[in-house]
């Protein structure tokens, strides 16, 4: 039975190979539909249940003074706090986009374990206040080595701003980014204090560590308590309720991206499950004539899930096959909107289900029309 | 003309009491089948003949079981298949009816020797057993040489000896044959009837060919007509 069904999935081969390709686009889509909402929710995926962030709570464009360091620090059950700022500055043009934040180093990379650095690097850059970091992929974007010169137009903080390439870090995770650009934060306080003394000493957010993570909303609640009814009041959460806030303004293209990865399984679906059923029609005398054999409803309705499984699964397997290098494609060409673009486990494997799913449901119609075939009336019809 | 077949066995193995049936078509009942009632006796070679619509193949399909009557007793082997499930009838057929149509039918995508192993695929044969089975089928039938052949690459006259091979195979109790000479030439056709007079006089197999040519027809032992749904008497020459 077996040799039949293969011998029946190559009886036509150009139907055979454009169904086989239809699904291999149709799971190549999937998969790299679904790998860019993980990309979006890599910085969800990334963050400790460690780690709270305080903001300010009117919105993340309100800063905070630096001044509430030392009273978040004070806190019982808070072992480490560190503060950073969104810099936002262009690096040749507008296009060379690339996430920059002054940060509060050394203490933002002791929370952060994440970014690794070499020892003699990541010194080199703590004691460089014009030094900075950036993350592996940038550096490769750009062709950075160590000691390159760096400079920033700011946008936020206006002014240019030239910088020292100390250390270059890479993730310790899959889902870390390594698409990121760090300098002192006191070299940029430094440079308002003389060009804008009124934005000083003031942060975009403090990251906070704690020592246990299931001591993390009482700590929010406390470091918030601190400064109620304050000027700058603040809002703390957890670094993955900040992260997902990012997430949720692109919810409905999140959203939509989930859909059209579904329709796309949809539209293949029907596709193989057209396919299998013109075969299935086709085949209707043969189907007959096995049944005057003996050969029972569950054995016809084998033979056509086989071959719908197979040809559903080639389909799946080259699909993932080229989501590889299409994943890699994604990671080059749009490597500075996707940083993270994490082809997981999950994914492939959830494509190779769907696959099969998709092979299951596709052989239902026409095997239960074969199996109900009444030998008779089709030996007729055929005849 | 009819040819004397071999010594038959009295104990008759189809017994056929007031049968009938009809199909729906639409709101109307067209009815093909009444009342018919036939022996048949094992080792018999019987030609049912009849014009178009007369109802032969019917008569033929529920004997082989492939069809389910309105009513009526149908006896096979001292065994009511009206009375079988479905499953039954797929066990039973395998075991005791094989088939030959008209257009061969046989797997376009399986060559000669696959198409006539179809059928051990169901028993507790293992492959080597088959293969001696299917080699020794393809012998009887002069098709030694085209095992490895595909349907697309024998001529007619080949495929349907193929078929007759795979009817053969299982070693049942009955052959049923519709309209096999339907889609041969004369020599094949020969060829063909010649094969089943062997199989009927050699090895004593049961054959029931429906037919509407009288040459084909004459090879077999005992002729009976059908003339709108009715069995006409065994001594009613009335041309059909």
């Amino acid at each position: 039975m077996l040799k039949l069904t293969w011998r029946n999935v190559i009886r036509h081969p150009l139907r055979a190979s454009l169904t086989v390709l239809g699904m291999a686009v149709a799971v190549l889509a999937f998969a790299l539909l679904r790998t860019m909402v993980a990309a979006w929710y890599a910085g969800v995926e990334a963050a400790s249940p460690a780690r709270l962030v305080t903001r300010n709570a009117i919105s993340l464009t309100f800063r905070l003074p630096l001044a509430y360091l030392l009273r978040i620090q004070a806190l019982p059950g808070i072992v480490g706090v560190a503060y950073g700022s969104w810099f936002g500055g262009v690096y040749i043009d507008e296009r060379h986009f690339f996430p920059q934040f002054a940060v509060d180093v050394p203490r933002y990379f002791e929370i952060y374990p994440e970014y690794v650095i070499p020892e003699n690097p990541k010194l080199s850059f703590f004691q460089d206040r014009r030094g900075c970091a950036a993350g592996r992929q940038l550096a490769a974007r750009y062709g950075w080595r160590l000691g390159d010169p760096i400079i920033l137009r700011g946008t936020v903080y206006p002014g240019e701003y030239r910088f020292i390439l100390r250390a270059i870090y890479t993730g310790r995770e899959p889902t870390t980014d390594e698409g990121r650009f760090f300098f002192h934060w006191d070299y940029l306080n430094e440079s308002l204090k003389k060009t804008a003394p009124d934005r000083a000493d003031q942060v975009g957010w403090f990251l906070v560590k704690v020592a246990r993570p299931e001591l993390a909303p009482t700590l929010a609640e406390e470091v918030d308590a601190l400064f109620k009814n304050s000027l700058a009041e603040t809002l703390t959460e957890t670094e993955a309720a900040f992260a997902l806030g990012f997430v949720s303004m692109t919810e409905a293209i999140l959203m939509a991206i989930q859909v059209v990865s579904w329709v796309v399984i949809g539209v293949i679906l029907v596709v193989l499950a057209n396919t299998m059923a013109m075969s299935a029609r086709e085949r209707l005398g043969e189907y007959a004539v096995l049944k005057t054999m003996g050969f029972r409803p569950r054995h016809l309705a084998g033979l056509i899930l086989g071959e719908s499984l197979i040809l559903a699964l080639a389909g799946g397997i080259v699909g993932l096959s080229l989501t590889f290098p299409a994943v890699h494609l994604f990671r080059t060409a749009l490597g500075q909107y996707f940083r993270v673009f994490p082809l997981t486990w999950g994914t492939l494997t959830l494509g190779l289900g769907v696959a099969l799913g998709v092979g299951v449901l596709a052989a239902l119609l026409p095997a239960w029309r074969a199996a109900r075939v009444s030998t008779a009336a089709a030996l007729r019809k055929v005849g | 003309m009819t040819r004397e077949s071999a010594p038959v066995s009295p104990a008759p193995l189809v017994e056929i009491s007031h049968l009938y049936k009809s199909y729906r078509r639409g709101s109307q009942d067209l009815v093909i089948l009444q009342d018919i009632s036939l022996t048949i006796a094992s080792g018999e070679f019987l030609a049912l003949m009849g014009p178009s619509g007369s109802g032969k193949t019917t008569l033929l399909n529920l004997i082989a079981g492939l069809d389910a009557p309105d009513k009526g007793h149908l006896i096979v082997k001292g065994i009511d298949i009206t009375r079988l499930t479905e499953a039954q009838l797929a066990s039973w057929r395998a075991r005791e009816v094989g088939f030959i149509f008209q257009f061969y039918y046989l797997i376009p995508v399986l060559t000669a020797f696959e198409n006539v192993e179809l059928p051990l695929l169901l028993t507790p044969l293992n492959r080597r057993e088959r293969q001696e089975h299917v080699d020794l089928a393809l012998e009887l039938v002069g098709l030694s040489d085209r095992r490895q052949h595909y349907p697309s690459q024998l001529s007619g006259g080949q495929q349907q000896r193929v078929a007759i091979a795979r009817a053969l195979i299982t070693d049942p109790s009955i052959i049923a044959a519709d309209e096999p000479t339907g889609d041969l030439d004369r020599q094949s056709a020969n060829d063909v009837l010649n094969l089943l007079s062997r199989l009927n006089q050699e090895f004593n197999k049961t054959i029931i060919l429906v037919t509407h040519d009288p040459e084909a027809a004459s090879h077999a032992a005992r002729i009976r007509r059908l003339i709108k749904g009715q069995l006409l008497d065994e001594n009613d020459r009335r041309q059909t």
